[in-house]
Formats: structure tokens, sequence, C-alpha cells
């Protein structure tokens, strides 16, 4: 019966973390007023969490819209719709690959950098000697990069999708001969606004807000030591993850309203 | 029960029957200490005793679990977070490794406390936080940053932010530990003189014997999560309690015993045979 035990600590566990991050968030909302009140804060986070993001974004943008071409062109053609190039690759980067890439390039650059910073900063007692100077860490530190986390993660996914269309249009029209006029025109006849780009946004704020929300709990919740910290790095990468592809499947399901 | 504010009592800190558990093991039980205003305490004992919890204790970072903390005639448990966090403004706690904020420069980490709190010109702000480095011997350094600096130098640069906001009190936790003979010296120095010229009142948790009592104008011994011995530091010095001679003579073996705790030596190497 020790494994039905250790099951059930394991499960309480979980839940006591999970109310925990849930109370962490009403907090971290509790001061969402520094977003007015004390806005370059949030800017400097802006730039640490999304702007040092955006090479690996523009990069894998761009190829991810190259082999989209590619592999579109390759389907396409079979019959005989090759033109429609534009709208699938459009498509494609607008309803799921620039929210979800982005997201999960997201977790795994700006997600582990925010929980090794956050922790290291616990380890060394940065955080508690911010207590002792009444300066409440939840407030100057975690609030800011969340919110900077939930304004960057859309623009991202945003230039993500752009350069991923324009990776498409150089392959499909450069290299493979689609014409140019019938690239952009089926692309812009096809995408809907609410349908995609909206819908797109939505997944991707709510991407933001997830992983972030993971990245600065798991940081502030460390074990304040090295192997502490680097296994609250592996975790966010992991949840952050296992999330953003669960929660895709379920918002994908309620967009389309399928199920 | 005195919990109005500003009490002009002789004690700054009193502690009153606190009994402190960390998860389900008890790390302090009834203890009961005063602090006098203006003085130097020290607080010693072995690594693990509960000093460093004491200073949590005070600074409110902790909660006991049962017993009063009083700083200044307040009951620092009953507070309410911006009660605490008022109260802490006129604190400072110097810890272990400095605690600097890595991403910003000496001058900017002594300048946080004042930026967070104060709205001071940008003019004035400098000549304050050049005059606290000047304190601490290290207005020259305020362009490095804090992986630039040794260790004494980093809990100098965090001295000269704890006295920032000019606080009634300082609490250092083990502030000698790493440091070498002239680092420990200078700090050793500094303590002495922010208490004689500012009148802070200062608790020093350290387990350096002779550190602490060269500056200290009272010390208590802490072991077993109560008091073993108290007085002025000549008076501990002259102790015949097995538990403070152990202590301050740094014998291996004694009250406190070298082995950990384990079953018959004999008996252990005998099962391993038998399997």
């Amino acid at each position: 019966m020790m494994w039905l035990q250790a099951m059930g600590a394991g499960v309480l566990k979980a839940v006591e973390r999970l109310g925990r991050a849930g109370l962490f968030l009403v907090e971290i909302l509790g001061h969402a007023g520094i977003l007015v009140s004390r806005f370059y804060l949030v800017v400097q986070q802006v730039f640490a969490v999304g702007v040092f993001t955006l090479p690996i974004v523009l990069v894998s943008g761009l190829f991810v819209g190259m082999v989209l071409g590619l592999q579109g062109y390759n389907t396409l053609a079979k019959f005989g719709s090759a033109q429609s190039l534009g709208l699938l690759v459009a498509l494609s980067l607008l309803r799921e690959l620039g929210p979800v890439v982005t997201a999960l390039l997201f977790a795994g650059r700006a997600g582990s950098a925010l929980t090794a910073e956050i922790g290291l900063m616990k380890a060394t007692e940065q955080l508690a000697g911010m207590e002792m100077m009444a300066v409440n860490p939840m407030m100057r530190v975690i609030t800011p990069r969340f919110l900077a986390g939930i304004i960057s993660m859309p623009l991202l996914a945003a230039l993500f999708s752009a350069i991923g269309v324009f990776g498409g249009n150089l392959v499909g029209v450069g290299l493979l001969g689609v014409d140019s006029g019938a690239f952009w025109t089926t692309m812009q006849e096809g995408v809907d606004f609410r349908e995609d780009i909206v819908n797109g946004v939505i997944k991707s704020f709510v991407f933001g807000v997830v992983v972030t929300w993971i990245a600065v709990f798991e940081g502030y919740d460390a074990v304040p030591n090295s192997e502490g910290v680097s296994r609250a790095t592996n975790h966010t990468v992991v949840y952050s993850s296992l999330a953003v592809l669960g929660l895709d499947f379920v918002m994908t399901a309620l967009m389309l309203g399928e199920i | 029960m005195s919990t109005g504010v500003g009490t002009e009592n002789s004690n700054l800190v009193e502690l009153r029957d606190v009994t402190f558990q960390y998860n389900t093991r008890t790390i302090l039980s009834d203890l009961s200490l005063t602090i006098q205003r203006g003085k130097v305490t020290a607080i010693m004992g072995g690594s693990g005793c509960g000093k460093t919890s004491l200073l949590n204790l005070i600074g409110g970072r902790l909660r006991p679990v049962r017993g009063q903390v009083l700083v200044d005639g307040l009951n620092v448990p009953d507070l309410n977070m911006k009660d605490l966090y008022a109260l802490r403004l006129r604190m400072g706690m110097l810890f272990q490794h400095g605690a600097l904020l890595t991403d910003l420069s000496v001058f900017e980490n002594v300048a946080f406390p004042i930026r967070e709190h104060t709205r001071l010109p940008e003019s004035l702000l400098r000549h304050v936080v050049l005059m606290k480095l000047q304190t601490v011997g290290l207005r020259g350094a305020r362009d490095l940053m804090p992986w630039e600096l040794s260790g004494g130098m980093a809990r100098r640069v965090a001295l000269a932010r704890t006295i920032a906001l000019e606080p009634m009190m300082i609490l250092y936790d083990e502030p000698f530990t790493g440091l070498d003979p002239i680092s420990m010296g200078v700090i050793a120095k500094l303590i002495r003189e922010l208490n004689q010229v500012l009148g802070i009142t200062s608790i020093v948790v350290s387990h350096d014997v002779a550190e602490a009592s060269a500056i200290s104008d009272y010390a208590y011994l802490l072991g077993d999560g109560r008091i073993l011995g108290q007085g002025t530091p000549a008076e501990l010095q002259q102790s015949g309690s097995p538990h403070v001679r152990q202590f301050m003579d740094g014998l291996p073996d004694g009250p406190v015993p070298y082995t950990y705790p384990a079953r018959n030596y004999l008996d252990d190497l005998l099962e391993e045979h038998a399997s």
C-alpha cells in the first residue's frame, strides 16, 4: 500500500502547490497598478524579456516560414492549387505556429532566464534584502517581469508570423515560381481578421500569461541553492511547454467550435 | 502589555518566551532576551543554533509559534504588512554575503532604498550616496559592479546601503564570516563607529568569539534553542559554565558532543559482517 500512500502524498503536494501558485498570481495582479505608477520598471523588463528573445524568434520564424513554403508548395502542386500557397502559409502561422512555436521558444529563452534570475536572487538573499529594506519584492521584482512577459509574448508571436510569411514568400515566389500576385491575393482574401488574426492574438496572450506565470512562480518558489534553481529552471521549460501544447488544443477546439 | 509606539524604554528589542519551529523542529524554545538601546549586543552560538532565525524574527520575516517579539514597543508578529514595512524602514539588516543587487552598480545599490522610499532630487541623492560610501571608505568604488568587489568590500557597500535611510537599529548576520583579517578589522571598526557616531543600536549575530567580544557591550550565548550564558564579554570569558567554556575556548568535545548520535560502534560493525 506504500505506492498508494506515495501517490496520494504526491497529488496532495501538487494541489497545494497549485493553490500557492494561484494565490501568487492573485498577489501579482494586486500590484498590476505599477504598469502605470512605475512604468519604467516594466519597460526595463520588456527589454530584458522581449528584446533579447527577438533574435531567436525572428530566425526561427523565417525558417519555419521557408519550410512551410516548401512543404506547402509540394502538397498544393499535387492538386494544382499551388497559387494558394500564400493562404496556407499565412493561416498556418497566424492560427497555430506563430503563437505555439513562439511560446515554446519564449519558455526556453525568456522563461528559463526569468526563473534562474529570480531563483538566484532568492538564493543570494537579494529578495530577503529587499524585504528588509521595506521594498516588497513581489511589487518590485515579480510583477514587472510578469507584465513584461504578457506584453512581449503577443508582439513576439506577431513578429514570428510576419517574418514567417516573408520566409514563405521567399521560397514560394522567389525559388519555386509561385505568382507573387496570387500569393498575396489569396492571403488577403482568405485570412479573416476576427477568426484568424484575433484568435491567434488571444492564443499568444494566454500563452504569455501561462508561461510567464510558471516562470516567475518557479523562480520565487525555488529551493534557494544551486540544485533547487537548476530544478526550477527545468520545471519552467517542461511545465510551460506542456501547458502551451495542452491549452492550444483546448483553445483551438473552443475557437473552431467543433467539439 | 505595551504596544504603544515610542515608549521610552531602555530596551529597544525584547523577546518574551519566544518559541520558534521550522517545520516540526523546535529551533528556539521559550527564549527571552533584551537588547538595550544604543548598545552593541552580540548573539553568539554554534552553527544552526537559531541565531539567524532570531534576527529574522526581529525583522518580521519569520513568525514565532508563541511569545512576543517587541521592537520599539511594537509586537512584530501582530503587525500588518503596512506597519511591518514602516518598522523595517527604521531597521537595517546586513546579510552574511551582503545581498547586493547584482544588476546594479555600487552607487545604484546604495541609492536603491533612497530611490524606493523618497523623491530626492538627483543632485541631493548623489550627495547622500557619496556620503554613505565615504563612511565605509568606498566612495572611489562607486562605479564598480558587485561582481568586481571582494567579500569585504561587498559587505561594506551593503553596510552603506543599510545606513542609507538612517535606521535606529542594524541587525548584522555573521558579519565576519569568510573575511580576511584586514577586512574583518574594517567591519568591526565600522560596526563600533556607526554605533558610537550615529547612536545605532546593533545586534551582531556571530560565531566569531574574539571579534564579536571585542566590539560588543553585552553578549548572549545561544545553544539548543535557549540561552546558555549572558553578560559582558569579560563576564562570559570568566564564566565557569561548561557550555560557555566549550564555546569560548573552542573545545572540540564537551556538552556539545564531538560525535553525532549513533548506536554502538561494535554493533554497527558486526551487523555489516553478519550480512
